[in-house]
């Protein structure tokens, strides 16, 4: 349905999310599944885009490695939808996502739903307002487990990526 | 004080809280990417507000997305307005959800058992973007 691979403002955020909202109106008959696939694309592309501005704030300094692009691409298959994407992140953040996704996947739904307000309501912002949501808003809206993997890329990055799995 | 007054755009909901009724509104889309500075001049009023509120004060919240972002900022908001309850004033949320968005259903009673106020469900047919 569409793929991108590139930097993201704010302003392609938008227009990607709008091309997905007109497809999706077409070949999505039920308004659940719309809003879920919409809701995903929205989170991942924002993780994308900040991941993007927080990596370089961290180092202090502007690498303009490929650590800046992202790749997305979200495909019809044959039991929903999947929302792929990809990123370069610091090697140093990997054990910490990782835990992170880990206990998202190994929750069923009702305390997925407890650790979602409790984060929530835990007081904690990070620098762009979502304080770690945005992972576990993923996992609730796509009701299956999130496939992820991390490739070693040199010795301060790794690619990151991340199926999610949208079922009507 | 006088009322806040925004237009939606496609990332931000549309806003008007007036001081003169004590009633709020916020409708539309919640994503931007950066939503603590959209909601910092929202909780800002809440604040001045809260020094003389109206004995009633109602929060229409009639959202189709919101983004993470956004959550902890909404949940700001209703924070305010636990202040304003507290000092003996009626606070009432109205959450508005598509009949058949049960997501966004979910996203009201998660805040309704964080927040001490009443919130009313209200199913709707669809919702105007504005």
């Amino acid at each position: 349905m569409l793929s991108f691979k590139g930097t993201l403002s704010p302003e392609l955020v938008t227009a990607l999310l709008g091309v997905i909202e007109n497809k999706m109106e077409v070949i999505e008959p039920d308004n659940k599944v719309r809003k879920r696939v919409f809701n995903v694309l929205m989170e991942c592309l924002q993780n994308l885009y900040h991941h993007k501005a927080s990596s370089v704030a961290e180092d202090g300094q502007v690498e303009n490695l490929d650590g800046s692009e992202g790749v997305v691409m979200i495909a019809k298959v044959e039991q929903g939808y999947s929302v792929l994407t990809g990123n370069f992140m610091l090697g140093a953040e990997v054990d910490r996502l990782k835990s992170h996704l880990d206990r998202i996947n190994a929750l069923p739904p009702d305390q997925l739903r407890e650790f979602y307000k409790e984060t929530l309501a835990d007081g904690k912002y990070s620098q762009v307002g979502g304080g770690g949501l945005g992972m576990i808003d993923i996992a609730r809206k796509s009701g299956r487990k999130l496939e992820y993997g991390f490739v070693p890329y040199d010795k301060d990055s790794a690619f990151f990526s991340l199926n999610v799995n949208v079922t009507n | 004080m006088s009322a806040l007054q925004l237009e939606g755009s496609p990332k931000t909901p549309f806003v008007n809280f007036d001081p003169e009724t004590g009633l709020l509104e916020l409708k539309g889309r919640s994503i931007p990417e950066n939503s603590i500075d959209f909601y910092k001049p929202l909780i800002d009023w809440l604040d001045r507000y809260g020094r003389a509120p109206k004995p009633k004060t109602a929060l229409h919240v009639q959202l189709e997305y919101f983004n993470t972002s956004s959550s902890k900022c909404i949940l700001d908001l209703f924070k305010k307005l636990e202040g304003v309850r507290a000092t003996g004033n009626e606070v009432t949320v109205l959450w508005h959800y598509e009949a058949d968005d049960e997501d966004m259903l979910e996203a009201g009673e998660d805040y309704a058992g964080i927040i001490n106020i009443p919130f009313k469900m209200i199913q709707i047919e669809e919702v105007d973007g504005n």
